[in-house]
């Protein structure tokens, strides 16, 4: 299946000093739940990052390659399915093999308390979990996510 | 409601009222929010008086239950003849698991089923599908073929138990299954009771769930009109659905507007394809939302039906009564469930259930406490069913027809909705109708811009959510959750290939083939996948096939 990335802007490969921090949103799974997923992208967007949204129904295979083809220093996924414990550690494991491991992944979903410590050690840097207010996020991601070198 | 003579009088006292009163008010400090709005934030007034309802002619605008334009109701006895039907959302891990929790719900009084399928189904793939990878069973059940089907509805007369079934994108291959279990039971097609949700225009605009591209899943759904009309007359052909709208985010006249403008779309196509309206139209039923905004949702539910009524009399000439009547079922707003202080949800389901009731459903889903969480456990599940059953047996709610009819409030907000959706409407017929809509992306970005707009209120405090921003507490937020096996999936993939394994391949092959052939001409594919399911074609290969001829669709990723 083709995937169309929805741009915050149009964004270069080109690597300036000082530039945006750039971070992939993504939906993987089977699930058609994008209204958090979209309302994460704009306001990450208005809080000045450069945000890519993959769309709905991606595989892993398909979110990691439009990371590295937006060379992106986050990935934040949202997942409402019940198949987050397949998927995420699928894609962090994903980034490791293309040598992308520095790649700060973080979501947000419908995510059962006890399966987050078993998500974070197997390499999702944070979960968040309904309710969340934005400017948390916001934060978080200003915190975590800087520019890969 | 009142003669103009008397309305003027009235007006003119309030303006004294609100003189009076905004004197006292000052010395008292002002009100206690700046400005009062729905959930929706649509504004309200401190009061409503005849005043506001005097456009409102009782003949013409509310009239009877069971009365053309229905807004008190379709039926002319309402829950005094029959209550609502309780039908509860079910669905989970094997065809066996959910079968055992249809039994349950039945055994504890619910009056009809509902089956809610795992994300592959709903997409079209098989379990074995690399698609399918750590999704098995998780959302609904796993079905991929007429084996599952049987085991699904195993000792379930299907002539006597109405099933409804939410599928979209592959609701005729469901379907087709479904009726080939019918077959199976010696139970007449003429008798079946149920609805498959078959709304795939509401996928492209907020719940995604699709295969193909609209204007051949809108020829799939023609098909099925026009074979139900003809040979299962009880079936419930769309169920024209608000419910994803708002839970997408869109505002309460959104949803209203949205989802009767499918309404248009499909009886347009239907008419188009060569049925006459009067034929597939009665069998056509709407799904919507019960949020937490208690009158706004009331008013929703009865201008809903003033507007079809007026749709189909006046826009698309139908004669049948039955054409014009909007019955629908509600289930109360998934999204407004807080994952914070879960056991303070059972309180927002029985509100959200009571403007369900009080605006005249005629099926109604409780949602469970547990649902920001998982799945509804079997305790929580049976909260839910027994919320319905207090506001059915115990509070009186159900003795007097729309009870909140002839509300200054109620009447106005109705009023109120009517003209903002129709406005809606409007622009959509200016654009080309639904189809020409969601390709523009209109319907999506309306919605997305209304669910940022409530997410920074509630950011800012302006719309309060107890538990999550304001009243909160430390808590330790684990309560019993159904956790669905992983040997779910393995077991699920080992029986589609055993199925595969034991049928008749030559007979798959040549279905199969008929079904593609049938998909490049215009004929009916409503037999052509019954003999298909009956073969034992799984879910997956008929949905490649169509997914050859018919293409695929893809998220245009907006946000």
């Amino acid at each position: 299946m083709a995937s169309a990335l929805a741009r915050s802007r149009e964004t270069t490969k080109e690597r300036k000093p000082g530039r945006k921090v750039r971070i992939l949103i993504g939906k993987p799974g089977l699930d058609g739940h994008d209204r958090g997923a979209k309302i994460i992208a704009r306001a990450l967007r208005d809080a000045g990052f450069e945000i890519i949204y993959t769309g709905l129904h991606q595989t892993p295979e398909m979110i990691v390659s439009a990371a590295a083809q937006e060379d992106v220093d986050g990935i934040g996924l949202s997942i409402l399915s019940g198949a987050h414990n397949y998927l995420l550690p699928r894609i962090v494991e994903m980034l490791r093999e293309k040598k992308m491991g520095n790649v700060v992944v973080f979501g947000g979903g419908i995510i059962p308390d006890e399966d987050i410590p078993k998500l974070k050690r197997k390499g999702v840097d944070r979960m968040f979990t309904p309710g969340t207010p934005l400017q948390e996020i916001v934060e978080y991601v200003r915190e975590r996510v800087k520019p890969r070198k | 409601m009142y003669d103009g003579k008397k309305a003027v009088k009235i007006a003119l006292e309030k303006k004294r009222w609100e003189t009076k009163m905004a004197g006292k008010a000052k010395q008292r400090s002002t009100g206690r929010l700046p400005r009062f709005s729905t959930v929706s934030d649509m504004e309200i007034a401190a009061l409503y008086t005849p005043a506001d309802s005097v456009v409102i002619d009782y003949g013409r605008d509310l009239s009877f239950p069971g009365e053309y334009p229905f807004t008190r109701g379709v039926q002319p006895s309402m829950y005094r003849g029959r209550l609502w039907t309780m039908r509860q959302f079910a669905g989970f891990g094997s065809a066996e698991d959910t079968n055992a929790r249809f039994k349950f719900l039945l055994r504890q009084g619910q009056t009809g089923l509902s089956t809610a399928f795992h994300f592959p189904t709903l997409m079209g793939y098989d379990s074995d599908s690399p698609r399918s990878k750590g999704e098995v069973g998780k959302c609904g059940v796993a079905i991929d073929s007429l084996k599952d089907m049987e085991i699904l509805f195993d000792g379930i007369p299907l002539d006597k138990v109405t099933t409804s079934m939410t599928i979209n994108g592959p609701a005729a291959m469901i379907f087709a299954m479904y009726l080939a279990v019918a077959e199976k039971q010696g139970a007449s097609f003429e008798k079946l009771g149920g609805t498959i949700q078959n709304d795939i225009l509401k996928e492209y605009i907020a719940q995604h769930a699709w295969i193909f591209p609209p204007e051949p899943s809108m020829r799939i759904i023609t098909d099925i009109l026009g074979f139900c009309a003809d040979r299962v007359p009880k079936w419930n052909t769309i169920s024209i659905s608000g419910y994803h709208i708002r839970e997408a985010g869109s505002t309460a006249v959104q949803e209203l507007a949205f989802t009767i403008a499918d309404g248009i779309a499909y009886v347009q196509a239907g008419m188009d394809a060569g049925i006459p309206v009067d034929k597939f139209a009665p069998r056509l039923s709407y799904f919507f939302n019960a949020h937490m905004d208690f009158f706004e949702e009331v008013a929703k539910y009865r201008a809903a039906r003033r507007m079809w009524a007026r749709i189909m009399k006046e826009r698309f000439k139908a004669r049948d009564e039955n054409s014009w009547k909007l019955r629908f079922h509600t289930q109360t707003a998934g999204c407004t469930l807080t994952a914070q202080q879960p056991i303070n949800n059972v309180v927002r389901v029985a509100l959200q259930a009571l403007s369900a009731v009080l605006g005249g459903t005629q099926s109604l889903h409780t949602n469970s406490m547990d649902e920001t969480l998982a799945l509804p456990t079997e305790q929580a599940a049976t909260v839910a069913l027994r919320t319905q059953q207090i506001i059915a047996d115990e509070s009186g709610a159900a003795n007097s027809i729309d009870p909140l009819g002839g509300s200054f409030l109620v009447e106005r907000l109705t009023d109120e909705m009517e003209e903002k959706a129709m406005e809606y409407i409007a622009k959509i017929d200016d654009m080309g109708g639904m189809v020409a809509a969601i390709k523009r992306g209109y319907p999506q970005r309306e919605i997305a811009d209304a669910a940022f707009h409530y997410q920074r209120l509630v950011d800012a405090g302006d719309k309060r959510i107890v538990g999550v921003n304001s009243y909160k507490m430390t808590e330790d937020l684990r309560i019993p959750i159904l956790k669905i096996d992983e040997d779910v999936e393995k077991n699920q993939v080992a029986r589609t290939r055993e199925v595969r394994r034991k049928r008749n391949a030559k007979r798959v092959k040549a279905r199969l083939e008929a079904l593609r052939e049938g998909s490049l001409s215009n004929v009916n594919l409503m037999p052509l996948l019954l003999d298909a399911a009956r073969e034992y074609a799984t879910l997956g290969e008929i949905c490649d096939v169509l997914r050859e001829t018919m293409g695929t669709y893809t998220d245009p990723a907006k946000f």
